[in-house]
């Protein structure tokens, strides 16, 4: 890859923008489109571009297929817990008036850890999926 | 008045144009042989959609589609061309009239269909009547967020919403048995990096 030195060079800069930019989205999303989905697609195209440059042995040594794997689960498991943290506390599945005393904040932080929950789901099973397809050819 | 009504023609040509390319790209898709030229139209078409649903308010959609349509899809896409073949296997091609009666006969029944639907933007809409105004009205006090999006998505339907999270892991799993995890072995240095480069970049 030292051959294409102006791609290194702009992926240097545009990679943690993009990585910044899907932070953003995730944690910007009650106030400006976006959200925990989009956050988690983003996140996983800034590990595209660093593939397409540097390799996928590369990618696998920052996040690990292991590590993607991990996250997809827990983000789903982080979501259920917001649901049944509102039957323990006497409410409904998915109720957050009950997590905390005012219900505005209750609502806020429950679409919070939710929206956190999706986007770790999305982001690990889109670095999921790009390493199964992509790393295929390795396998054989 | 006139500054609205020019913006409303304006709007009115960006649609027509943008409606315009789908149209040409999609005609281009299904003649195309080419799988790689294929996979790019597809993300262009993506790309235009995203477009069209900014001009009609739906950003939090347009963000959706811009991402997933015309990135992370057209990566898979490449991906798997890179695992299968570049080129279209060319079949002849036979003209089946009882096809064509059925494509256009159920092509007629959707257009009447749409006949019956509200015309765009009506305020009337049995949409706009019924749920619109509760959640528009009094989302603000009761969730205290402004994105009214991430409010129906994430509290009045929670639950849809796990799901939906439900299925995008089950889709990783279901891809996780059938293609494997992917990983790649780390191999002696020398050999390994500069083939890595060409494996990875389809």
């Amino acid at each position: 890859m030292n051959r294409y030195i102006v791609l290194r060079v702009i992926s240097g800069l545009i990679i943690p923008i993009i990585l910044i930019f899907a932070f953003y989205i995730q944690f910007h999303g009650e106030y400006s489109p976006g959200g925990g989905f989009q956050a988690g697609i983003v996140f996983a195209a800034a590990f595209v571009v660093y593939t397409l440059l540097y390799g996928l042995e590369a990618a696998q040594r920052a996040i690990p297929p292991k590590a993607a794997h991990v996250l997809s689960a827990a983000g789903v498991l982080l979501f259920a817990a917001f649901g049944f943290a509102g039957m323990l506390l006497d409410g409904n599945f998915l109720e957050y008036k009950v997590l905390l005393p005012n219900d505005q904040a209750a609502e806020t932080f429950g679409i919070i850890g939710i929206e956190l929950g999706v986007g770790l789901t999305v982001a690990g099973v889109a670095l999921t999926l790009f390493y199964s397809f992509a790393g295929r050819r390795h396998d054989r | 008045m006139a500054p609205g009504a020019g913006r409303c023609v304006i709007e009115a040509l960006i649609d027509i144009v943008l409606l315009t390319f789908l149209a040409i790209i999609a005609v281009a898709i299904v003649r195309i042989r080419n799988l790689l030229a294929v996979t790019m139209l597809t993300g262009i078409y993506s790309l235009i959609v995203a477009v069209l649903f900014v001009l009609m308010d739906a950003v939090d959609v347009a963000l959706t589609e811009a991402a997933v349509g015309a990135g992370l899809m057209v990566i898979l896409m490449l991906a798997t061309i890179a695992l299968t073949t570049r080129e279209e296997r060319p079949h002849r091609m036979r003209h089946n009239l009882l096809a064509l009666v059925v494509v256009v006969i159920t092509g007629a029944a959707l257009i009447y269909a749409t006949l019956d639907m509200p015309r765009f933007g009506d305020p009337e809409a049995p949409a706009h009547v019924h749920l619109s105004p509760r959640f528009t009205q009094d989302s603000p006090q009761e969730i205290g967020i402004p994105n009214m999006v991430t409010s129906v998505l994430a509290s009045y339907r929670g639950i849809d919403t796990l799901g939906e999270a439900v299925v995008v892991f089950a889709a990783a799993v279901g891809v996780l048995l059938v293609l494997g995890s992917g990983t790649v072995r780390r191999r002696k240095s020398g050999e390994s990096a500069d083939k890595d480069d060409k494996d990875a970049s389809p």
